[in-house]
């Protein structure tokens, strides 16, 4: 089985070794790939139950959470990244959980789907409707994404909390970039990847 | 016991009894010069005795966890549910012990035993033993069956508990520790419960300050009250509302107190006559006791952290939302602790309207995710 390919980007961004807390870390995926290629250690958090037992399968250090309530079992920087996927758009207070991650890791990385897509903007200039899209597949009624925000959006944020970006990268549905999504990620990037720590 | 038996089952089981004469000096500062504690096992030890594991029983519980004694028995062992061929704790690929702790009334030497030095049951007399004692004594039995390392060490409730003392107290003795439905010390509204019970015996006019043995009598309504008031608290609200609701045994309201006219109180009074018939006022005591005074913190500055340091064993945590007794923060408060230490462990909380009792049940999630840990504890045993 091959590695999601945003997985793939992102275990390029850690190191060796390290301690990591995943945020939402599914059915471990990730956690077991920086396990088997970097020897990393560390927990994954999560609220599925299948998916915990999963974790469990693999051996995994899951501990069922709910990120909605914080991070409060984790004390501060004891953890050299923390990991979300996924997930920023879909919890309650994106900003909050975000000075959380913070506050126990030595940095951060997160991906998103960004909603400043050029077909996103599409469907809403021309339908004047909620987009649908692959990455974001869902009707707005129904959806788990709550918040969704554009490249621009999370770069703000960023700035308003002082956080530094360290790196970035804008990838398509197959995690493929381009020379022209890099000049333009908030138009052309499907999917963002940041890497960031504490000013 | 059914006519056929299940293929999961352990089948008919045998207690065993170890006799111990090393002198076992206990928390409370006296020493138990000889004692025996009664087991069972179930499957078969590796030549490289790495497949035990160990099953630490809760306040009523005792050594018989799994299978049937006789063909008449018409219920198995406490946790039959979880322990057997296929079953989570797999008795084709572990060799599971499970003993009755000191101070029990099932075999191990309790109150109800003969004391040597007077000939009488040692009855009240007998000392307060903490949850620390037992796991030595369990150790020593370890230690007789030729088990230097267990697998796991495994518990709900109180036995949670005595898996957790386990892995601080003999850190490189088991390579996992399974804590079910456990805190890593009493409430202050736990041991509230606690104290009802025991004022419940101790107000009992047959308990004779404990030396009932002497007048041929039992505190019965002392200790059945304690076992209602217990009861309440294994169960939860919901469980209680499915089970009974306000239904009438007869349909009808009699305006008196003799009899029990809701079917909720009909069922705690059988629970707790049938207790009576089972189980000793003064081991019912002492459990409690053991309870209360549970708190490995309590030596590291009420620092959990700091008790769990040096632990080794990989953890696994489970809790149950309806379980209000020891509710999933408290399993959260051992998860806490255990992850400032990096220490490895997995935690989960399963849906169960079972309240307390849900430990014992055979939920479907539970059992999944316990089976699947256990799985990960067979994969690392050397044969």
């Amino acid at each position: 089985m091959s590695l999601r390919s945003d997985l793939a980007l992102i275990s390029e961004w850690v190191k060796p070794n390290a301690h990591v807390l995943d945020l939402g870390c599914g059915d471990g995926t990730l956690l077991a790939h920086l396990r088997d290629t970097r020897q990393v250690t560390g927990y994954g958090l999560e609220i599925d139950p299948d998916n915990i037992t999963r974790c469990i399968e693999a051996d995994i250090n899951v501990i069922q959470s709910d990120l909605n309530q914080g991070l409060a079992e984790f004390a501060n920087h004891s953890f050299d990244y923390v990991i979300m996927t996924q997930t920023l758009q879909a919890v309650e207070r994106p900003d909050i959980l975000l000075t959380e991650m913070l506050r126990v890791g030595e940095e951060g990385i997160v991906t998103f789907p960004n909603f400043g897509y050029w077909k996103s903007r599409l469907q809403l200039f021309t339908k004047g409707k909620m987009p649908i899209s692959d990455a974001l597949p869902n009707t707005w009624y129904d959806t788990d994404n709550t918040h969704l925000c554009t490249v621009r959006d999370f770069e703000d944020l960023c700035a308003l909390h002082n956080i530094e970006i360290l790196r970035w990268a804008a990838v398509d549905l197959q995690h493929r970039t381009s020379r022209w999504m890099n000049l333009m990620p908030n138009l052309l990037g499907e999917v963002a990847l940041y890497h960031f720590h504490r000013k | 016991m059914p006519e056929i038996l299940p293929p999961d089952s352990v089948g008919l089981v045998t207690p065993q009894i170890a006799h111990f004469t090393t002198p076992l000096a206990l928390d409370c500062g006296r020493v138990l010069p000889s004692y025996d504690l009664t087991y069972e096992t179930y499957g078969t030890l590796n030549a490289a005795c790495s497949n035990g594991v160990l099953i630490c029983h809760a306040l009523s519980g005792d050594h018989h966890a799994a299978g049937y004694h006789s063909k008449q028995d018409k219920k198995p062992g406490w946790w039959d549910s979880a322990i057997g061929p296929g079953k989570p704790i797999d008795t084709d690929k572990f060799f599971v012990v499970s003993l009755n702790n000191l101070g029990g009334c099932k075999g191990s030497t309790g109150p109800v035993t003969t004391n040597p030095d007077t000939g009488k049951p040692y009855g009240p007399d007998f000392p307060i033993i903490t949850v620390r004692d037992w796991v030595t004594s369990q150790a020593r039995l370890g230690d007789m069956l030729g088990i230097s390392q267990w697998a796991a060490v495994i518990g709900g409730s109180l036995g949670g508990m005595q898996a957790l003392q386990w892995s601080i107290q003999y850190p490189e003795r088991l390579r996992h520790c399974i804590v079910i439905a456990a805190a890593p010390k009493l409430s202050a509204q736990n041991i509230a419960f606690n104290e009802v019970a025991r004022q419940a015996i101790l107000s009992d006019p047959e308990f004779y300050a404990g030396n009932y043995y002497e007048y041929n009598t039992v505190p019965r309504r002392g200790l059945m009250l304690a076992r209602m008031v217990g009861h309440i608290t294994y169960l939860s609200d919901d469980s209680m509302r499915a089970k009974f609701g306000r239904e009438l045994r007869e349909g009808k309201l009699n305006y008196g107190f003799d009899e029990a006219e809701f079917q909720v109180e009909s069922y705690l009074r059988y629970q707790g006559r049938s207790f009576v018939d089972r189980f000793d006022a003064n081991t019912y005591l002492l459990m409690t006791k053991a309870l209360d005074y549970f708190d490995p913190a309590a030596e590291y500055g009420d620092n959990l952290t700091a008790a769990l340091k040096d632990v080794q064993a990989k953890f696994l945590l489970i809790s149950f939302t309806s379980d209000w007794r020891f509710s999933s923060a408290r399993s959260r408060e051992i998860v806490k602790a255990l992850l400032d230490n990096r220490k490895v462990v997995s935690f989960t909380e399963i849906e169960a309207n079972e309240g307390h009792d849900a430990f014992l049940m055979p939920i479907d999630r539970y059992m999944q995710v316990f089976g699947a840990y256990m799985k990960r504890v067979a994969a690392g045993v050397q044969p």
